[in-house]
């Protein structure tokens, strides 16, 4: 049951061959047994037998929608009502949200059973989900290895088929980085697509709500219904949602990639050039060509993204103080006294940094050294995709350089960390939607991921090139052999 | 005075950690601001990567695409929450937050 795709338990859900409760139950029971993999911070087991069964009774009356009845789980930075959103911080370790964000209110809206909250880096904070408060997350396909992150934990209980779907966010490789590791298909969407009402600020001109699944077609579905207007987030598109399912069948033949140069250097290990590279024969045996493109300031990319997010982070988390809701320190002498102890005690070590690194960008005397000159680059690097976008349809390259790497092998080191987004974070800093999908297996076993990065608003022919390379290939069907 | 484009500093010293902490509102003890130091710079050492590249007569960007924030009309649409949102403060008393004393 665990292994099928949305539009099959879709039909199953309609034919009444199971129920929405029996499906929930399983699911419910793969992830209890699943444990290990530390994937969830919260369960939601009561909440979600409550919501199977009105699913059900849509169901048997006809009134369902095509994900009504389907379970599951959001990254535990989305608010969900009178539930626990920790955002894997100890200073939100008790925080039950008075309100659901958005994207939970639409596919709650949709019938979905939400089974849970999904662990993740703090704060989103980090690309391996070591950072969490709440334990570290274990790879589904090597269970010694990160699952990326920071959606670490809606990447591996998806990969491990806990759960069918996920919700995810992507600020600078958030979704696609864990998607990569993990085999799975993760798309990020244009900036504004997805409502960030009740989506936890990390760094807010970057910041977007996607989805991770096992296949193109289920994060169409999924992308479809979460994605939207909302009065609610003044930076959500006042645009009808494209039918994202309706193009999935249509031919690439004609269409036209763009290999940039910089994707390809030699910073890439051989393994993971030579998946890629298949991949790109796969897709022009399908008629799609080929063509050079440049992202000459690409290199830029990590060095201005690591100014504006922490930047952005450092004035986002300010609201942290101990005043209002989460964690307060026990003891203080007076109010700043307890700001500085609940901040220093309640986030952990890589969001204080980041929050030392934004505060000192955006101090008096180097605003315009860095926050200025970051904000400057990120035009020329928007530029170059603007420039490339002339010659090609969709952009394609690694996700990462390297295949997930082991548990603590990256800690003492956050500059190492930060460079595994050094080809994603482009995308954010342009606001144009990329995803990840599964394109081989390293020789230890491990998923490849595939780019891809699209026009701005154009997520259609990323979903349409994913779905159709998926129809020739069967990478994003193989399940890790302990969760089969 | 303008500010020159090539940033001032490149490692700093745990003064200006505390400094720094200070401003973020941070607790930081001073056998924590050596270690904090260190891994600061190493960063700054990267975000100055930036300087490789000319952006003499860029406009910066400050937003994805240049889009402008929409503004709504200034018209109350919240429902009173206060009962809801007091629940789940630290501490509070008769409809308002309670913080330590800050007038004597």
């Amino acid at each position: 049951m665990h292994a099928n795709t949305l539009r099959e338990h879709s039909e199953s859900l309609r034919k009444r061959e199971y129920s929405s409760v029996e499906l929930t139950r399983h699911f419910l029971d793969r992830i209890h047994r699943a444990s290990d993999l530390n994937a969830f911070i919260t369960i939601t087991d009561e909440i979600a037998l409550e919501q199977a069964s009105e699913s059900d009774r849509l169901l048997s009356s006809g009134v369902a929608g095509r994900l009504t009845g389907i379970p599951i789980a959001h990254k535990d930075l989305f608010c969900t009502r009178g539930v626990l959103t920790t955002c894997g911080s100890r200073i939100l370790h008790n925080f039950k949200s008075p309100y659901d964000a958005t994207v939970v209110d639409k596919l709650n809206a949709e019938g979905m059973i939400t089974l849970g909250k999904t662990n993740m880096d703090e704060f989103a904070m980090g690309s391996s989900c070591e950072t969490s408060y709440f334990g570290t997350v274990a790879n589904p396909w090597d269970k010694a290895r990160v699952p990326g992150g920071s959606s670490g934990g809606s990447a591996s209980a998806v990969a491990a088929r806990l759960v069918p779907v996920a919700s995810a966010t992507d600020t600078g490789g958030s979704i696609r980085q864990p998607a990569a590791f993990c085999g799975l298909t993760g798309i990020k969407p244009s900036y504004g697509r997805v409502s960030r009402y009740g989506m936890i600020a990390f760094a807010s001109s970057l910041d977007q709500g996607g989805i991770l699944a096992t296949s193109a077609e289920d994060a169409a579905m999924v992308l479809q219904a979460m994605s939207g207007f909302d009065p609610r987030d003044s930076t959500s598109l006042q645009l009808e949602t494209p039918d994202y399912c309706s193009i999935l069948d249509h031919s690439i033949t004609g269409k036209t990639i763009g290999l940039p140069k910089e994707f390809f250097d030699d910073g890439v290990d051989c393994e993971v050039a030579a998946i890629v590279q298949q991949s790109v024969m796969q897709l022009e045996s399908m008629g799609a060509k080929t063509i050079d493109v440049e992202l000459p300031n690409s290199r830029a990319a990590i060095p201005c993204y690591y100014v504006l997010a922490p930047a952005e982070a450092s004035s986002n988390l300010s609201r942290f103080d101990g005043v209002r809701y989460g964690y307060r320190t026990g003891h203080y002498d007076d109010l700043v006294d307890m700001y500085e102890k609940t901040r220093a005690e309640g986030f952990g070590e890589e969001v204080q940094r980041r929050i030392m690194i934004g505060t000192y960008v955006l101090s008096s005397g180097y605003y315009d050294a860095y926050y200025i000159k970051a904000q400057k680059l990120r035009r020329l690097i928007a530029d170059d995709f603007s420039r490339a976008f002339e010659k090609c349809d969709f952009i394609l390259g690694p996700t990462t350089p390297a295949t997930a790497f082991v548990l603590g092998e990256k800690n003492d080191d956050p500059v190492a960390m930060y460079l595994n987004d050094i080809f994603t974070n482009s995308a954010n800093l342009a606001g144009l939607p990329a995803m990840s999908l599964p394109a081989g297996f390293d020789s230890r076993g491990l998923p490849v991921g595939l780019h891809l990065i699209g026009r701005y608003l154009d997520e259609s022919t990323l979903l349409n090139a994913a779905h159709q390379f998926q129809r020739e290939t069967d990478w994003h069907r193989r399940i890790p052999a302990e969760y089969q | 005075m303008a500010i020159p484009e090539k940033p001032i500093i490149m490692s700093l010293t745990p003064t200006e950690i505390r400094h720094i902490a200070k401003l973020a509102r941070l607790r930081m003890e001073d056998h924590q601001a050596r270690s904090c130091a260190t891994q600061l710079s190493r960063i700054l050492e990267l975000i100055e990567q930036m300087n490789r590249i000319d952006t003499s007569d860029i406009e910066p960007m400050s937003h994805p695409q240049d889009t402008a924030l929409r503004l709504r009309e200034d018209k109350v649409t919240a429902t009173d929450q206060t009962e809801a949102y007091l629940e789940i403060a630290p501490a509070s008393e008769n409809g308002l937050y309670l913080v330590p004393r800050v007038i004597e």
